[in-house]
């Protein structure tokens, strides 16, 4: 009965959506044009992802099972324009095979290439060990960019600012205060995080003003989250009531 | 053959890994080359990559469907969405994939009409979603969370109008607490994982730490 219940209220929701974008479209609030189905599309997939809200049902599982593919081949075709062609094709493909080529071909990219494909090897049984050169290529290139980059950017960069001298001549109190308060955190939070010493006595009570700082930070962190996606909500909102039903201007 | 399943790659993690670290403190064109050389290698072997995610998402759906597991018929539509998006997209408003991007095509109507809304509805459903999860784990039982909750809520009032409208202050000391508190608990947090990742960077080239590599035999 139940089961009935529920099937009833989603097609009567989606017969009711029809009907909105009937009249929307013979009124002349919508264009009869791509643009105007685009954003039938558009607030069909919104309403049908807040029905969520109300409670898991198949109008959701579709609109995110389309979004996921959809995803996908978005992410494969960027991935050619953006990388593959430019990067591979371009350089190496094209002047092999094409005689109106006004360069060579670049013969080295044959080595990721090669790579590359020894990474899609991994779902063959016999030849997966090949995957290992390609992910020790690119974690060892990874490790070693980032070590010098990592010491500049985010610790010599990071401890600078730090250890500003809390009074030099002509700032205010407060931004001394602010400039010591921020010495005395990142070094409790620092002392926090040594976990090979008890945190007992003096480091006891130092690492407890660092989970103070640390409270502070994640309360920040989550308040700034959250208004992030309120702000998300108010514009899934605003296309709602502007660009589809046009009750915004 | 333990030689080629083990040693070499082990050589190739420690050869690129001092390669590129030397790298940066040589203020030559050819190692500026090497940099733009190996960056785009990268990003070619990168694209080769995202075929696996292709293929392990596509394996994951049609195992659902060929099992008829619970729910099957929605597996459907990942394949639906992505065949259609990746039609258009070779199609490439007529002018195929081996020539540049078009503008103002059918790939970019599913992009704007499909990704876009339905991407931007699903982070914004984790609005109330992280609002119950607040109302539910956000109970003052500590001075600890108590501090976590005040500046929570003086971050979020401190963002919107009605901020202001309760005191003038309100705004001024969110921006004290994203400035002073939480830049100095951030700058920690970013030290203790800087010193971490140069641990593991160092470990990776020198081979102590190995599982990149994988399990398997040998």
């Amino acid at each position: 009965m139940r089961k009935n219940s529920n099937f009833f209220i989603l097609i009567g929701t989606i017969g009711l959506f029809v009907c909105i974008n009937i009249f929307l479209m013979a009124s002349g609030k919508l264009p009869f044009s791509s643009d105007g189905f685009g954003i039938i599309l558009g607030a069909g997939l919104t309403l049908a992802i807040y029905s969520f809200l109300y409670k898991d049902n198949p109008a959701f599982k579709i609109a995110e099972n389309l979004y996921v593919g959809v995803s996908l081949g978005y992410t494969i075709i960027i991935t050619w324009f953006n990388f593959l062609k430019p990067d591979l094709y371009d350089p190496l493909i094209v002047p092999i095979f094409s005689k109106t080529a006004t360069r060579d071909p670049r013969y080295a990219l044959l080595i990721p290439s090669l790579l590359g494909i020894f990474m899609l090897l991994r779902f063959s049984k016999k030849l997966s060990w090949l995957s290992r050169w390609t992910f020790a290529f690119v974690v060892g290139l990874g490790a070693g960019v980032s070590i010098p980059r990592v010491i500049s950017a985010f610790i010599l960069e990071q401890i600078k600012p730090s250890l500003n001298p809390v009074f030099s001549g002509g700032e205010t109190m407060l931004s001394s205060i602010n400039t010591l308060l921020i010495m005395l955190g990142v070094i409790s939070v620092l002392i926090y995080f040594i976990f090979s010493v008890e945190h007992k006595g003096a480091i006891g009570k130092v690492s407890k003003i660092g989970i103070w700082f640390l409270m502070i930070s994640f309360g920040a962190s989550f308040g700034y989250t959250v208004m992030g996606r309120l702000s998300l909500l108010i514009g899934r909102i605003q296309f709602l009531l502007r660009d589809w039903l046009g009750i915004l201007q | 053959m333990n030689f080629l399943k083990r040693t070499i790659p082990l050589i190739i993690a420690f050869v690129m890994g001092v390669l590129m670290a030397l790298q940066y403190y040589v203020p030559h064109k050819l190692s500026q080359d090497l940099l733009e050389v190996v960056t785009r290698w990268d990003r070619i072997i990168a694209g080769f990559a995202v075929f696996i995610g292709a293929y392990s998402l596509f394996h994951l759906h049609w195992t659902r469907i060929k099992r008829k597991v619970e729910g099957w018929g929605y597996s459907a539509f990942v394949f639906f969405g992505a065949i259609i998006t990746l039609i258009f997209g070779l199609l490439n408003g007529g002018k195929f994939f081996w020539n540049d991007k078009q503008d103002g095509t059918m790939f970019d109507w599913l992009y704007y009409y499909i990704q876009v809304p339905a991407g931007a509805t699903i982070f914004s459903i984790l609005a109330f979603f992280i609002a119950s999860a607040a109302y539910r784990t956000f109970r003052a039982r500590t001075n600890e969370s108590t501090v976590l909750l005040i500046a929570a809520i003086i971050v979020m009032l401190g963002r919107v109008p009605i901020g202001n409208y309760i005191s003038q202050y309100i705004p001024a000391v969110a921006d004290w607490i994203m400035a002073v508190p939480n830049l100095a608990a951030k700058r920690g947090i970013l030290l203790g994982v800087s010193l971490g990742a140069i641990a593991t960077s160092l470990k990776i080239i020198f081979g102590i730490e190995r599982s990149y590599l994988g399990g398997g035999e040998q």
